[in-house]
Formats: C-alpha cells, structure tokens, sequence
C-alpha cells in the first residue's frame, strides 16, 4: 500500500488535477459475502480533461462514479475536489454537488413525466437557492442546444425526441455552472444518428466552459471520439489507462486487447467466456488471470511469468497520464512499468 | 428461390387522432440460408415491419401488399395455418425480450413449453431437447433449473434465442438482440447468431440502428426511414460507401477505433426523426440532409439502381446514372 500511496502523492497530470480517486475502496454486503465492487482506484481528471471510464458490465464503473459525486461513501481511501478531501457534512456535500454533475444514462427514467422542460431545469437552480431562475433555466437550454429555449419551457418529456430528452437532462446539470460533469452511459439508449451529437455537444461544453468529464461507458468508440484520456477498469481496479490514441491504438493489457478485438470488423477476435467476474470473488494472483487469453494461450508461461498471473498480485496503479497497464506479461515489454 | 418476399407492404396504424403510416411500400427479399439486415432510426418502422411478417401487429393496424414465405401468402394464411408457421417455419425473438421471460419459472420449462404446447414431443423428449438447446446457444444444460434473474443480460437474451429455435424454424426474426448489451456479451451473442446462420443453414432478418453490427453478421442490408427502405445492397459496400445521405450518417455516427478523421470529431445528424403523421413533401429525409437540392422538397424520390445489385433513393444517385 506504502508504495501506492508514494505514487499518488506524485500525481502530475498536465493538467491541474480537479477531481481525484486515492487508493478508493468501495464495499458492499452481499448475500452474507463482501462484494468489493471499487478495490483500489486511483484516478485523477485534471482541469478541462474529458476522461473515460470504460469495462464490461458489473466491473465497478458506477460505483466509481457515485462515490466520486459523493452518493457513496468509500471503505477507504478519498475523494479529493481541489485539493481537498471531500467532507461528507450536508452542507459542504450540496455545495459540491454544485460543482460535481451526474448526467443520467436514461433520459426517459431521469425526467418526471409530469414535469415541463422548464421544470425539471429549474429545480436544481431552486433547491440551491440562485437568483434569477429563468435567466439559468434560459441559458442552460441554449447551453444544452435546444434553441429558442422559449420554445421548450412547456414541453412535456414524451413531447420530445430522445436526443432532446438527453439535451434536457445535460441542460439540468449545467443549470448550476458545474466544474465537473459526470456521464454514465450518456448515449447508449440513443439512436446512432443523434448520439454523435450529444457527443459533439460535451465537446463543445468543455471548448466553451473548460468542463471536465468523466464519462463512463462499454463503448469504446465513444471514447475514441470525446475523450483525452481512458481507463480501463476491470473486476473494481483500473488495470489499464493513459493516453487515447496510445491505449485504444497499441492496447498492453490482455483485457484492453479482448475489448478492442471484439469491435466490429477487428481481424482476430478474442471473445471472453466464463462467467462475468463476481466482485464478492476476486481470484488472487492478476484478477483476470482466469479469464486471460494470454495466459491460456501459452503465451504467458512461454515468458515465464505465468506463476506470477496465478499467484503475484499486481500493483495498484497510480494516477499518473502516461499510458501504463497492470500486467506481468506486459511489463516485461516496458521494464520499470 | 427466395425463402421470403415482400412486395410493396404497407402498415397504418389508426389511432384517435388519426392514422400512422408506420411502413410506406417495402419490398425485399431473403434468400434461404441468408442473411438481411435491417437498419433505421427509431420510429423508422422496423419492428412494425418485424411483427408485420408475422402478423403479430394489433388489430387496429391495417397490413397492405403481399408477404410470401416459401410461396404462401402470409396475410391470407387462415390462422390455424399461420399459428403452424410461427413456430414450425418462423420465429422472432423481440426487442428487449429478454425482460420478458417469466420470473417465477425456470428457464428449461419456458424453453420447452412451445414443444409441449404444439404436442412436438412428450415431456421426457422435450427435456432433451432443452439440453440441446442450451448448449447450442453456449449455456451448460444444468441451467435449464436457473430462474430468469440469476441469469446475466447476456444469457437471458441466449435463452430467448434457444426459445426461438425450439421448433427448428428456418428462419429467425431478431429485433435489436444485442442493443444495451455490454461489448463482450453483445460480442458472444453475436457470434452465437452467426454460427446458426452458418451451421444450421437457418435464415436471418436483424434489426439494428448500428450499421456496424449489421455488416458484420448480414449479407444484405436494408437501410429504413420514415417507413421505407432508402437503401438496400451488400452489408460491407452499404456501410463503407453508402449511396444515400442517411446511411451515410448511420455509418458514420459509430466511429472506427483509430481512424483519425473521426478523433475528437464525432458525427452525427442534426434535426429531429419525423413525425410519421406529417411527414415532410418529397423526399422526406429533406430537412435534415446535408446535400439536399431545392427539388428535393417536391420531387417523388424512389428507390434507384446505384450500382451492381444496389438501390437508393436519392436524387444525386439518379443524376449519376
Ligand atoms: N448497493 C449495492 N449492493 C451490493 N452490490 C452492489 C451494489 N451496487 C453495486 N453492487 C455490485 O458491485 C459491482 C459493480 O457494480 P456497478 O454498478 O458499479 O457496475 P458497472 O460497471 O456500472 O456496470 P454496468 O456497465 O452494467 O452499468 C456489481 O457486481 C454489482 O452487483
Ligand atoms: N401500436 C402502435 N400504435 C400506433 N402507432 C405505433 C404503434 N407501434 C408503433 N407505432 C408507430 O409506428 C412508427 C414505427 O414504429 P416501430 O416499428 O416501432 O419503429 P422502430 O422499430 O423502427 O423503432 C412509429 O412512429 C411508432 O410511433
Ligand atoms: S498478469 Fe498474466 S493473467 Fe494477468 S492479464 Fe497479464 S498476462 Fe494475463
Ligand atoms: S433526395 Fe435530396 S433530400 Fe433526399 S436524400 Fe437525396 S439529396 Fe437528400
Ligand atoms: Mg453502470
Ligand atoms: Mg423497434
């Protein structure tokens, strides 16, 4: 643990950090069994940094980020917002909220039916008490795309087409003036003609407003078009991140490499079996060794490392932008990683 | 010979404040053994076309022109017929149906009911059956005693395709069976889905709004909007070099992993999907096309030869022939 913590206090992103995971756990009880659904997470998004969080279903992506925006209480390590350890006392926790947005995956479960465009933009500006609502509800709308925003005041949800129900949804966030903005799935109920533009509109959120973002997703595609940097997450740890044209284009961790295989027209694909991984099960030795083509493939042993997949653990990785992976085999191809 | 043929089908629904029309004069054709893709935003009329073959629609929905399956007419079929067809010749498995299954029985007993119910095969028969079933769509048999919610996304949605193959249909209707599904399952399903076209000779119709997907597992693709095909070809030429303005858009809106060109530049399609009660004059996809003329708001657009076995219906596609 000495040695992650050493790390993190070395985070030099080239942007100055914001928001920031040290050595974050997560712990649920499940059926009478822990489920450590965030075990060992550092991860810094620094200031304007459009950062995606991607892994398949189940690996820890949510909780991340509910823990980030303060809705879950890690078992241990923190949460840093500028610098400072985030402090769980309800005043100090809305007023983060300010800074911090969710955006909502599922526009239609995320908007009351009953409530007109108008509303639902303005209920954040009220429960934080700003002046001059319609002014915010106004510029939020526009902010958002959807001009005159006059125009969509009394519009009610069904009213709308799917791209603008997830317009409305972002037009909630930015009522605030948020630092931050975190996605879950922002585009994946959407259909592939409006989802690139949604996607052009965080862009254009972060070229305007230098909004940061996390943005989590399965789609790596996604991530290939809006974002800075990824990291990938397996199994409650990120066992790969960096760069996106590095780790999306010369991928070194075996499940990055899985993930990237399976998208349409690669040439050789590595479909993962076995069950999905239980996070109230995490084998020891690398927590994907079960799984892992490279170490089943022979490949691993041929390299002499597949006693460490089976038994070694790995390091946590630290926070820092350079591409790294979390993986013996990879690590002989970049001594000192 | 074609296994199915539609020729110009239309479907209205009639509500309260008027009518719909959901699918405008689709003809297509699929050969057996084959494979069609079907693309198109949602509300283009995909599933209503889907349930159209099968004469799944509600009653309040009119069906017009013909659809043949190996020669039958399907929309004078007497039901007694029809009820035959959609389990021995033709099944569907729906959009999101995976939340369908029933939660209180075990997934072997609905897998088998279809057997049971059309008198195919005696209990002990049908429980062989289930087994096989299972594991041609990649489940241990054991899982036949697994309830519906300790079942993954992924392996319900393998247990509604071994539904679907109960009967030994020869062709398998699959509306959106692998959207919201996370990359690595959507991958195992299809997968799943192209070793039956493959191995077991049976014929496809998929339904997506990822051209990508399609490509992958199809021969052909058809290309919907607003309710009729505007686009129809092979997958690969279809989703590389698309002739019409919106399936290039299709195309376009999931980006290949490293190509630069769409780094930090996503694409996608301005304005609003139509409103099928008023749709735009001429062509209807003028008011969000990039490369509209002036004539496009007036003119009749149809489906025009673009290439060796490709049409679109586009006026510049017109021009350049
Ligand atoms: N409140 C909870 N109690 C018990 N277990 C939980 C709880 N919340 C999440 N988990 C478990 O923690 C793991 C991670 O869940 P999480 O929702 O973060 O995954 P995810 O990566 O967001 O997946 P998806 O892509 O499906 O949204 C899962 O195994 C989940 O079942
Ligand atoms: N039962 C119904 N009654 C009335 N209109 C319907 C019904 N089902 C679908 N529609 C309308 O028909 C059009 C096509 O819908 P659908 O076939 O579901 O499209 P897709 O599957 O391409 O998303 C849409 O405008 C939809 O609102
Ligand atoms: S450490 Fe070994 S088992 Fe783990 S990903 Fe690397 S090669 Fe595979
Ligand atoms: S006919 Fe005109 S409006 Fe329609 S797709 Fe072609 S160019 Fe665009
Ligand atoms: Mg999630
Ligand atoms: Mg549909």
């Amino acid at each position: 643990m000495t040695e992650t913590q050493a790390a993190a206090e070395a985070v030099s992103t080239t942007r100055p950090t914001l928001l920031e995971a040290r050595d974050l756990h997560v712990e649920f009880a499940s059926r009478g069994r822990r489920a450590r659904a965030v075990d060992g997470v550092n991860l810094a998004i620094g200031a304007g940094e459009i950062v995606a969080l991607v892994g398949e279903s189940g690996c820890g992506k949510t909780t991340l980020a509910r823990t980030l925006l303060g809705l879950e209480r890690p078992t241990s390590g923190e949460v840093r917002y500028g610098g400072n350890v985030l402090d769980y006392r309800s005043k100090a926790l809305k007023a983060y909220r300010r800074q911090v947005q969710l955006v909502l995956q599922d526009p239609m479960g995320s908007l009351n039916p009953r409530q007109t465009v108008y509303e639902a933009v303005a209920e954040g500006p009220r429960i934080h008490g700003l002046p001059d609502e319609r002014e915010v509800v106004t510029t939020a709308l526009s902010r958002a795309g959807l001009r005159p925003p006059d125009r969509f005041f009394l519009r009610y949800p069904h009213e709308l087409s799917g791209g603008q129900r997830q317009r409305v949804v972002i037009a909630g966030a930015l009522a605030l003036d948020p630092k931050v903005l975190i996605a879950d799935e922002p585009v994946a109920s959407l259909d592939a003609s409006v989802r690139g533009e949604i996607l052009a509109l965080l862009l254009r959120l972060r070229a305007d407003l230098g909004l940061s973002a996390l943005v989590v997703t399965h789609d790596l595609g996604l991530a290939w078009n809006i974002a800075d940097r990824v990291a990938v997450m397996y199994l409650g740890r990120i066992v790969e991140s960096g760069p996106v044209e590095q780790v999306l284009t010369a991928p070194r961790h075996p499940y990055t490499q899985a993930l990237m295989s399976v998208l349409p027209e690669s040439p050789e694909r590595v479909v993962l079996t076995g069950e999905p991984p239980d996070p109230t099960r995490i084998p020891g030795g690398c927590r994907f060794h079960a799984r892992c083509q490279v170490l089943a493939s022979g490949k691993a042993a041929e390299a002499g490392v597949d006693g460490k997949c089976r038994s070694e653990l790995l390091q946590i990785l630290p926070a820092v932008p350079e591409a790294q992976a979390a993986c013996h085999y990879a690590a002989l191809s970049q001594p000192g990683a | 010979m074609s296994l199915l043929e539609l020729d110009d089908v239309s479907v209205i629904y009639r509500i309260a404040s008027g009518e719909v029309p959901a699918v405008r004069g689709v003809s297509l054709s699929l050969d057996s053994g084959a494979a069609l893709g079907v693309a198109g935003e949602s509300g283009s009329g995909k599933s209503t076309l889907a349930m159209a073959l099968l004469r799944l629609l509600p009653r309040d929905a009119r069906v017009g022109g013909r659809i043949l399956l190996d020669g039958e007419d399907v929309l004078t079929m007497k039901w007694g017929r029809m009820r035959a067809v959609r389990w021995a010749e033709a099944s569907i498995v729906f959009q999101g149906a995976q939340h369908g299954l029933n939660p209180v029985r075990r997934v072997g007993d609905q897998i088998a009911e279809p057997l049971l119910v059309h008198n195919l095969a005696k209990p002990d028969a049908a429980r062989k059956r289930v087994a096989e079933l299972l594991e041609q769509v990649g489940l241990p048999a054991w899982r036949a005693r697994s309830y519906p919610h300790e079942l993954s996304g992924g392996q319900r949605q393998r247990v509604m395709i071994a539904m679907a193959l109960a009967c030994s249909p020869r062709l398998i209707i699959a509306d959106e069976p692998t959207t919201a599904l996370d990359v690595m399952v959507q991958a195992q399903v299809l997968t799943l889905i192209k070793e039956l076209v493959a191995e077991h000779g049976i014929s496809l119709i998929m339904i997506s709004h990822d051209l990508s997907v399609l490509a992958d597992v199809c021969d052909q693709l058809a290309v919907m909007y607003a309710g009729r095909v505007v686009e129809h070809g092979p997958s690969h030429e279809v989703f590389h070099d698309a002739r019409h303005p919106y399936s290039r858009a299709l195309a376009a809106a999931f980006p290949t992993v490293g190509d630069p060109v769409s780094r930090l530049a996503p694409k996608g399609l301005g304005g609003d999907p139509p409103d099928p009660m008023q749709l735009p004059t001429g062509c209807s996809f003028h008011p969000r096309c990039p490369v509209a003329l002036d004539e496009c708001a007036t003119m009749d657009v149809e489906l025009w030869a673009a290439g060796a076995g490709r049409t679109a219906a586009c006026v510049h596609v017109q021009e350049a022939s």
